[in-house]
């Protein structure tokens, strides 16, 4: 596993040019597969890891479904989880973290949209949040994550992904958040680590199965099943 | 949502801070604090960029363009405009929600059975 220590970007580095606003369209086959179960007549109950999306919000009470929004990458940036461990290396208080967050008491989710998440929070975070999405999902239930493969670097922008249609989704680069929300660093978020495939099956080992798609766009897309 | 085109609702200031059970037969415009909650049913409510609200919203039309720390009921529709930053659930029977507003929590849209809307409708 690759790892690329670092936090937000620096503000005032001139180097990175600023991601455009426009969005980039991307067929999802791990979608496409995890839709079949949303066009069922059955109501589910689904998470969405990302940052507010009036479009999936959309897409799926439209279909009948339940939908809890929780920007979570924006959460883990906030000030107040910061700690340093036995060595005095900076981080995020894992507990802290989870004790104000993925908190839903009495439900369970149907599907979890992790998206990219993974290559973008804290090291001290990802084990547990896996590990409290376990929890959360019903057995059966669909977790959908992306991975970057071994060719993106560092500087791989970080995109928050809406739901088009079909099997589209659309790529929109995460911009600074305005100021007086919770966890506002006044920057964007850089690619922490890429897993590479026995990395992530370790990640999920507690789920019942995986599937990898892999996409042209050097995305590794992963269904995981609770 | 017109609120504040014909005069005819109530207005919370930017100064004005309230803590209590908040109810009323009229239009709300909330630009101030308020902490409690607020029943306006079939009425709307509108949280102005302003406006900070700590409350349990029970209202017909709910927009909302500051903070909302609660969770809105909704008879008709919820709106979470650009500027919004909204933690609680949302029922109601449609949301919207432009792009830039931050929410968290659930969205559960429950439309009102058409037989129960067309008597009170007549």
């Amino acid at each position: 596993m690759k790892l690329f220590r670092g936090s937000a970007v620096e503000q005032g580095r001139g180097a990175a040019a600023a991601p455009s606003k426009a969005r980039l369209s991307r067929r999802s086959s791990g979608f496409a597969e995890l839709v079949k179960s949303l066009e069922g007549t059955e109501p589910l109950c689904v998470l969405d890891l990302g940052s507010t999306s009036a479009g999936n919000i959309r897409f799926l009470t439209e279909r009948g479904h339940k939908i809890y929004s929780e920007d979570l990458l924006q959460a883990s940036s906030d000030p107040e989880l910061a700690s340093t461990n036995e060595q005095g290396v900076p981080g995020v208080d894992s507990k802290l973290f989870l004790n104000e967050n993925l908190v839903f008491p009495g439900a369970q989710f149907d599907i979890v949209f992790f998206w990219n998440l993974a290559d973008y929070m804290d090291e001290n975070l990802v084990k547990p949040v896996i590990d409290r999405l376990w929890s959360l999902l019903k057995p059966g239930g669909l977790l959908l994550a992306f991975f970057h493969t071994r060719e993106a670097g560092p500087d791989a922008p970080c995109y928050r992904f809406h739901i088009a249609g079909g099997d589209l989704l659309e790529m929109q680069p995460i911009e600074a958040r305005r100021d007086g929300r919770k966890g506002d660093a006044g920057s964007g978020f850089r690619l922490q680590r890429v897993f590479n495939n026995r990395h992530i099956e370790n990640l999920f080992r507690d789920f019942a199965s995986l599937k990898f798609f892999l996409a042209r766009d050097n995305i590794r897309e992963v269904l995981v099943v609770r | 949502m017109d609120t504040a085109k014909n005069g005819d609702f109530a207005h919370i200031g930017r100064s004005v801070i309230v803590k209590g059970e908040l109810s009323g037969s009229e239009d709300l415009y909330i630009d101030g604090q308020v902490e409690g909650t607020i029943e306006l049913r079939g009425n709307n409510l509108t949280i102005g960029p302003h406006g900070q609200v700590k409350a349990n919203i029970n209202a017909k039309d709910v927009m909302v363009q500051g903070k909302l720390d609660g969770n809105i009921l909704a008879s008709q529709r919820a709106l979470l405009a650009k500027s919004a930053i909204a933690t609680g659930d949302i029922v109601t029977q449609r949301v919207a929600i432009e792009e830039g507003a931050y929410f968290r929590g659930k969205v559960d849209i429950q439309r009102e059975p058409k037989a129960e809307a067309a008597g009170k409708s007549s």
